[in-house]
Order: C-alpha cells, then sequence, then structure tokens
C-alpha cells in the first residue's frame, strides 16, 4: 500500500537543497572551467578526491571545516595533473578527463581504505534565530549546515565575477576565442590553468560534502555518477550561473522524491525509482540540445579546442 | 627554455615508442606508490609483471586467466577505438557489457534446462543485440538530437547497472536458489556455457570473437573506404561533409559496432567465467577497455597487446593482493597512471620539443 501521506513537503524542500548541493558545488565549477574553454570530463574523480581527502583530514582532525578546505584543495591538486596534460602537453582533453576520472576513482579507494565504517564529525546547522523559526520557511531555508549558504554564495560570486570583472571578461574571452584572446596579450594558458584549479577545488568540496554533511560516511566509489549528472547540469543552464542553481534544485528534488517514495513502499522496484535521476538528466540534455532550445544555447566557442601559440 | 613545435604530421617512430616509456614510467612510479604503502616495490612490479607468467608457484593457474581477461578488454577496446578515431566518444561500453549479458543471459534461463545446439549462437546473438540496442540510445540521442554521446552514454551504465540489480534480485534470480541474489549457474548448463575450448588455455568462444573483431577491424579501418571516412571524420571533420561523410550515420555506426561488440563481450562472460548473472557481475572491463584502446594507439593490433599488458595487471595484481596485501584498488590506481602518461608523452609524437634561446611568449 502506497502512503504518500508520510512524505512531509516542508521536509521535501529542506532534503532538496541538501540533496542539490553536491552537485550544485561541482556544477558551478565546471561551468567556470567551460566557460575558459576547457572540457574537464574529470568532474567524478575530483569530486571522489574531495570526499576522501576531506573525510580523512576532517575525522583525524575532528574538524569538519578544516576537511571541507582540504577537499577544496585536494580537488584543486588532482585537477593540475588535468591542466598539465590538457595546457602543458597539449594532449586531448576528453581522454585526459576520463584519465583523471578512473585515477580518481582508484586513488580514492586506495586512500579511504582505513576509514570505511568510521563517522565523521558532526557539522551543525546555522541557526538564523527568529527566521529559523518561521513556519514552513524556517525549516525548508533557514535550518542548514553553512555549506548550503556557501554554494549559493559562490553561485553569486561567479556570476559577477563572469559578467562585471576584468578578469571574468577575460576568461570569458579566452573561452569563445583563444587566438583572439592571444592576439590581445592575454594569457590562455594561464586563465585556463586558474579555471581549471578552481573548478578542481569546487569539485572536492562537493565531493566532500557528500561525504562529510549528506551521507556522512565513506564509502568506494560514493559520488555515484554525480560528478556527471554536475557535467550534464552545465549544459543545462546554457552555461549561466542562476540557471545552475535552478537545475541543480530541480534534481534535488528528484533524488529525494525518488527516496521519499521508496521509503513510502511504493510498488515499483527500488532499482527503477533509483534510475530516475539518471534519466531525468538525458532527458534534460534532450530538451536543452534540440530544437528552439539550441539556438539559445551559448556554449563557449573555443570549448574543447586545445590551444597552442606559435612563434 | 622549453618550447613546443608542432610536427606537420605526428612521428611514427614515437608513436610506437611512448606506450612503452609509458609503460616503464608507470612502472617506476607505482613502484613509488607501493613503496610508500610500505611494501617493497621490486617485489611488487615482479608479481604484477612476471609471476603470473613465469612463476612456478602461480603461472599454471594464471596463464589461461590471461586470455579470459584479455578477451573481453580486447572485444570491447577494438569497438571503442574505431569511434574514438572518428571523434566519437562512447564511453558507456560497461553499461553495453551489462546489458549484453543480461539479454544473452534471459535467452539461456528461457531455455532452461532444454539442450539444442541453437541456444548458444541465439545467446550470441542476444548479446550483441543487446548491446547494440543500448549504444543505440545515445547514437539517436546524437543525430536525432545533437545530444552529448559522452554523458549520455556514461550515464546509462548507472542505468544499466540498477537494471542489473534488479534482475539479480528480481525476475532472474535462481528460483532453486533459497532467495539469495544472482541467476542460475548458466555455465553449468551445457547448451548455453562458454567453457574452454582447448583445456588449459583460457581460451573460450569470447576470445575467438575477439580476434576475429580485431581481423575485421584491421581491414575495415585499413582496407576499406569505411575506414577512411572514419580517419577523415576524425581529424578533419569539415573535411569529411565536403567528402560526402554522413556525420550521423558514422555516429550510428560506430557506436552500434562498438555497442555490439561490448554486448558480446558481457554474453562471453556470463555464460562463462562469471557464470550468472548477479549484481556484481561487472567489475570494470568497459572502463579499463578504454584505456587498452588508447595504450593500443587506436590500432586493432596494438590493441591486442595492450589488452593482453592490461590483462596482466590484473591477474599480477591479484596475486600481489594476495602475497603482499597490496589493496585491491592499487591496481586501479596503477592503470591510471598508465594512462595519464600516456596521454603525457603522446606530446612527443606530435610536437617537437626544442631548446629556444629567446623568450617565447
Amino acid at each position: 500500500m502506497i502512503d504518500l501521506s508520510s512524505i512531509n513537503p516542508v521536509v521535501l524542500a529542506a532534503a532538496l537543497m541538501v540533496a542539490a548541493t553536491p552537485i550544485l558545488l561541482a556544477a558551478i565549477g565546471e561551468l567556470v572551467v567551460e566557460k575558459a574553454g576547457v572540457l574537464n570530463l574529470g568532474v567524478e574523480g575530483m569530486m571522489i578526491t574531495g570526499a576522501v581527502t576531506g573525510f580523512a583530514v576532517a575525522v583525524m582532525t575532528r574538524d569538519p571545516y578544516l576537511g571541507l578546505l582540504a577537499a577544496a584543495f585536494g580537488g584543486a591538486a588532482i585537477s593540475l595533473l588535468f591542466a598539465l596534460l590538457t595546457q602543458v602537453m597539449m594532449a586531448n582533453q576528453v581522454a585526459s578527463g576520463l584519465a583523471l576520472t578512473l585515477f580518481g576513482l582508484g586513488f580514492s579507494a586506495l586512500l579511504g581504505q582505513g576509514f570505511v565504517g568510521v563517522s565523521p564529525p558532526r557539522t551543525a546547522k546555522l541557526d538564523f534565530g527568529f527566521l529559523s523559526d518561521l513556519p514552513i520557511l524556517g525549516p525548508i531555508l533557514f535550518r542548514h549546515d553553512p555549506m548550503v549558504y556557501v554554494s549559493l554564495a559562490l553561485v553569486a560570486g561567479v556570476w559577477y565575477f563572469l559578467n562585471y570583472t576584468r578578469g571574468g571578461r577575460i576568461l570569458r574571452a579566452v573561452g569563445e576565442n583563444h587566438e583572439a584572446a592571444h592576439a590581445l596579450g592575454y594569457r590562455v594558458r594561464r586563465v585556463r590553468i586558474l579555471a581549471i584549479a578552481f573548478g578542481g577545488a569546487c569539485a572536492g568540496l562537493g565531493g566532500a560534502y557528500l561525504s562529510l554533511i549528506r551521507v556522512p560516511q565513506w564509502t568506494e566509489g560514493m559520488t555515484a555518477g554525480a560528478g556527471w549528472i554536475a557535467l550534464a547540469l552545465v549544459v543545462f543552464s546554457s552555461w549561466r550561473p542562476w540557471r545552475v542553481v535552478l537545475g541543480a534544485y530541480l534534481f534535488g528534488g528528484i533524488i529525494v522524491l525518488q527516496l521519499n517514495l521508496q521509503a513510502a513502499g511504493f510498488r515499483i522496484p527500488v532499482e527503477y525509482l533509483a534510475m530516475s535521476p539518471y534519466l531525468v538528466t538525458i532527458l534534460v540534455l534532450v530538451i536543452m540540445s534540440s530544437g528552439r532550445a539550441r539556438k539559445t544555447l551559448a556554449a563557449p566557442g573555443s570549448l574543447g579546442r586545445p590551444f597552442h601559440a606559435t612563434g | 627554455m622549453l618550447r613546443l613545435e608542432k610536427r606537420p604530421q605526428p612521428s611514427a617512430a614515437w608513436g610506437w615508442a611512448t606506450p612503452v616509456l609509458a609503460v616503464g614510467l608507470t612502472m617506476i612510479a607505482g613502484g613509488i606508490l607501493f613503496a610508500a604503502l610500505g611494501k617493497d616495490p621490486f617485489a611488487a612490479i615482479k608479481m604484477i609483471f612476471w609471476d603470473p607468467l613465469f612463476s612456478p608457484q602461480f603461472a599454471a593457474f594464471s596463464r589461461p586467466q590471461l586470455l579470459v581477461k584479455a578477451g573481453p578488454l580486447i572485444l570491447i577496446a577494438v569497438g571503442l577505438a574505431i569511434g574514438f578515431r572518428a571523434g566519437i566518444w562512447n564511453i558507456g561500453a560497461e553499461g553495453q557489457y551489462i546489458i549484453g549479458a543480461i539479454c544473452g543471459a534471459a535467452v539461456a534461463l528461457a531455455f532452461f534446462p532444454a539442450p539444442g545446439w541453437y541456444i548458444f549462437p541465439l545467446m550470441v546473438i542476444a548479446g550483441a543485440f543487446g548491446g547494440w540496442a543500448w549504444a543505440m540510445i545515445p547514437a539517436i540521442l546524437k543525430t536525432r538530437f545533437n545530444t552529448n554521446e559522452i554523458l549520455v552514454s556514461l550515464l546509462l551504465v548507472y542505468v544499466a547497472e540498477k537494471i542489473l540489480a534488479a534482475m539479480a534480485t528480481g525476475r532472474m534470480r535462481n528460483p532453486d536458489g533459497a532467495g539469495f541474489p544472482g541467476s542460475r549457474n548458466i555455465a553449468q548448463y551445457p547448451a548455453a556455457s562458454n567453457l574452454e575450448i582447448i583445456a588449459g588455455t583460457g581460451m573460450h568462444w569470447g576470445v575467438v570473437a575477439a580476434f576475429i573483431a580485431v581481423i575485421f577491424a584491421y581491414v575495415m579501418l585499413h582496407r576499406h573506404m569505411l575506414g577512411y571516412h572514419v580517419q577523415l571524420a576524425g581529424q578533419a571533420p569539415r573535411a569529411a561533409r565536403f567528402a560526402g561523410v554522413a556525420p550521423s550515420r558514422l555516429v550510428v555506426l560506430c557506436l552500434g559496432f562498438s555497442g555490439a561488440l561490448a554486448g558480446l563481450a558481457g554474453l562471453f562472460e556470463v555464460a562463462g567465467p562469471a557464470r550468472m548473472i548477479s549484481i556484481d557481475f561487472n567489475v570494470g572491463y568497459g572502463f579499463t577497455a578504454i584505456i587498452v584502446a588508447f595504450l593500443g594507439r587506436l590500432h586493432p593490433v596494438g590493441i591486442v597487446l595492450a589488452g593482453l599488458l592490461m590483462a596482466l595487471t590484473y591477474i599480477g595484481g591479484e596475486i600481489a593482493q594476495f602475497m603482499l596485501g597490496l589493496p585491491a584498488a592499487s591496481i586501479q590506481v596503477f592503470q591510471g597512471m598508465l594512462l595519464f602518461f600516456l596521454l603525457a608523452l603522446d606530446v612527443l609524437s606530435n610536437y617537437r620539443v626544442r631548446l629556444s634561446r629567446a623568450e617565447a611568449a
């Protein structure tokens, strides 16, 4: 018997924000990378590296925030391997991104061996005083851990940076047309390496959010495709920061709803419900890349093309 | 100051040398990794690359394993390589492998326990069809809606894994298995089993299929118009269009071919070495095959060598796990490093490294 009344919409909406945060973090980082003209398919690998480094450091220091910081560094560090391959050694970006994912999955499993079954230090929820006590809005918006708000602030920061600062314009120029940007004297390679490191840090944070706050536990391969969903989200957003939030919360909603339906004893087997986030991602990709939507799709002009300065 | 100068044409000599060099560097880096884990690096490297073939203690068991493990890797990698050459990135072979195994196993389980010479061939057809159909999803979405085939094929791996779990615990569960997840043992069902053709060699029908696929791919790539189109589309997409190569036809062909081969690999695995459909049936051959394809320089003959080498690291890794207590994941790291070194060293075949005195911009 299905008991839909057991699904509380307020709890659902609150859980949605938590479920969306890891992919939101990873996707906003990848958006900056792609805006700089680089396609890094290693998001999954960077996320899982962040998940394990963050978890290990948090467990050892008993401080979740040090863990999150370490995750950002871990993600950035491993992304520099990708930067070295694609920007210095001029390797194919698709293959290098895949290599990063394969390597990250193995490397994290190796690092995380001693941490299976350990529980991490708890991350406190913020209390906004009377705001948190508001009916309905309080639990949905104002009773989360700090990272939920950090992720939104990060999106605002990226939006401001890309649209209103000189550095953001240079980054976009590099992504739209690297030959022209080079001719104007911008350091294409340097901008791209910085963007890749930023994307790595964001993905690392997203991964650590999974292992430290959302789950919270370390298991091998725990990102389970979140990095790939984040990549799809960037396409969904048409490379616009605020749309990433919309997309991430949409996916968060599907993930949470699907979990709730499982718990409510919905008659479809668990496995089929668990497929839904991946299937919805594919569906969204199809809608975004076809027909009229395609014209508004503003992929950066130099996305995925290698740049080699001659002379 | 070092400066890179693009070669007008990739160097053939470096093309052969880089994989060898990459393997060498991976051995060194891997040795450092093993030392960091507190294991004797020389013993570990010897165990991974030498003992599976020549150690009196292990060789009798592990030599046949070489073909058992290399078979699916080569079969999948050959299909992937053709797509990669054309710039069509099927990275969801793992999913096609799973669906192929499920379709093939479904045929076997439907006929169980009837005898009949026709059952195994039907399974082969079903396996290839399953992988092909699963690969057609990204192919058709790509040609109809311009959807990125990389993301779709990869996301479908997760969907396939869920289907596998649903099958192992539901529809295909062994009715005589006391409720445990997992299907009937197909390897013990004579009309459907994929056993060794020559005892003690590890040679099963999947290995035969792999070698047929290699020959087929070689002929197609080097002696046939289609192979020329594949190369052209990968290296000069605009020129390919002017030459009348239909990009969407190529997408359907490449994805379909690699999907069918991955499906076949899954079927031969489930009816042989893996024995049954179970939750943990897939072990990542579909992803390792990507490394095999690159290590083999996307060339059918190179892929055979790369597949054998990669199979060696799997088996040697197991021995090192057993003898030295090396963590299972370290072999995955080892394989990942190999791909890194390979991609990095490719710079030598595409560029000339020049020493320049003047400051280069």
